[in-house]
């Protein structure tokens, strides 16, 4: 619990700055990673960001997706690097595991710090 | 787009993606008909230890429960996680066993320990306590509402303590072992896929 706390709080140096500076903040809130605004491949992101690894049909039942739904989007987010897919067997039954790449990681986290400078953004005018 | 508009969307997205992380790291196979069958054992041994003539036929009769009611819960555990195809030692199975497994260790050495003691009276408590502390701790990777489990088994404990006693005893292990496993077996079944 506590490790998907601290992976929905990290925050590196760059929001900081952009909460003094809320033009710049409003510009990078606006240019979203748009692959991963979508919510079924933003919610693909954050399931694999908690488990480290999900077979095909943990992540079809976790987020109530068709097979073809998923394959969609989780070939969309393998050609941007951001997930990786593994096939194999486990006996005879073929066996597709997902794990999110460090780019995938890495774009989660930046939506985060998108996210949370529209909110500061939004607080300061609210403020002023 | 109003920044408003955008403000409360941004809001969203950040509790989806919580929300999203907390059922992905869930461990989901949790028995609720195995709850109620291991209940039903508790209801049946609670009336058969209240019977029973001497405190060695009483703890005989509760670790004979034990040993019917363990796997039934294993085997129901194992059942639900092959037919949801959810792997049993996944990261969510792993930490639910790191938070359950301890408590229950830490239960069977102080059972020996206080039959060594002869305190048998102070069995009913401990077990009450201890498989509370570990269904709490469990719950922290696991569903929601075993949160209420443990805690409730916990209250029983401490009701046990309050009233330490034979008689007693098989009250409270009965409405724990017993009732809050039926009753919280069903809610489960109902409400997570059996």
């Amino acid at each position: 619990m506590a490790a998907r706390r601290s992976a929905l709080r990290r925050k590196d140096s760059t929001p900081a700055r952009a909460s003094h500076q809320p033009p710049q903040a409003a510009t990078r809130a606006v240019n979203l990673d748009r692959l991963i605004h979508d919510r079924t491949r933003l919610a693909i992101i954050s399931a694999l960001a908690a488990s480290s690894t999900l077979t095909f049909t943990e992540l079809k039942q976790l987020l109530d997706l068709s097979d073809g739904n998923l394959s969609v989007h989780a070939r969309k987010l393998e050609d941007a690097g951001y997930v990786t897919c593994t096939k194999g067997f486990e006996g005879r039954l073929p066996k597709t595991q997902f794990s999110l790449t460090e780019a995938g990681h890495r774009a989660l986290r930046q939506y985060l710090d998108h996210m949370e400078a529209i909110i500061r953004h939004a607080r300061t005018r609210s403020r002023s | 787009m109003p920044w408003t508009a955008m403000h409360e969307r941004a809001a969203e997205s950040i509790e989806f993606i919580r929300e999203t992380m907390v059922r992905s790291a869930s461990f989901t196979a949790v028995p609720g008909q195995g709850g109620v069958a291991m209940g039903a054992i508790g209801v049946l041994t609670a009336v058969l230890a209240s019977q029973a003539p001497t405190p060695e036929r009483w703890l005989a009769t509760w670790l004979v429960a034990a040993v019917v009611a363990a796997p039934i819960g294993l085997t129901a555990t194992l059942v639900k996680a092959r037919r949801n195809h959810v792997a049993l030692w996944s990261a969510s199975g792993r930490r639910f066993m790191q938070g359950f497994l301890p408590a229950i260790v830490a239960g069977a050495a102080l059972t020996l320990a206080l039959v060594r003691a002869d305190r048998i009276e102070l069995l009913a408590p401990t077990w009450l306590l201890l498989y509370g502390a570990g269904i709490l701790a469990g719950a922290t990777a696991s569903i929601s509402v075993l949160t209420w489990v443990g805690a409730l088994f916990m209250a029983l404990g401490v009701g046990a303590v309050a009233t330490t006693g034979q008689p007693w005893a098989d009250a409270w292990l009965g409405a724990g072992f017993g009732g809050l496993q039926i009753v919280f077996g069903i809610i489960i079944t109902r409400k997570h896929g059996g």
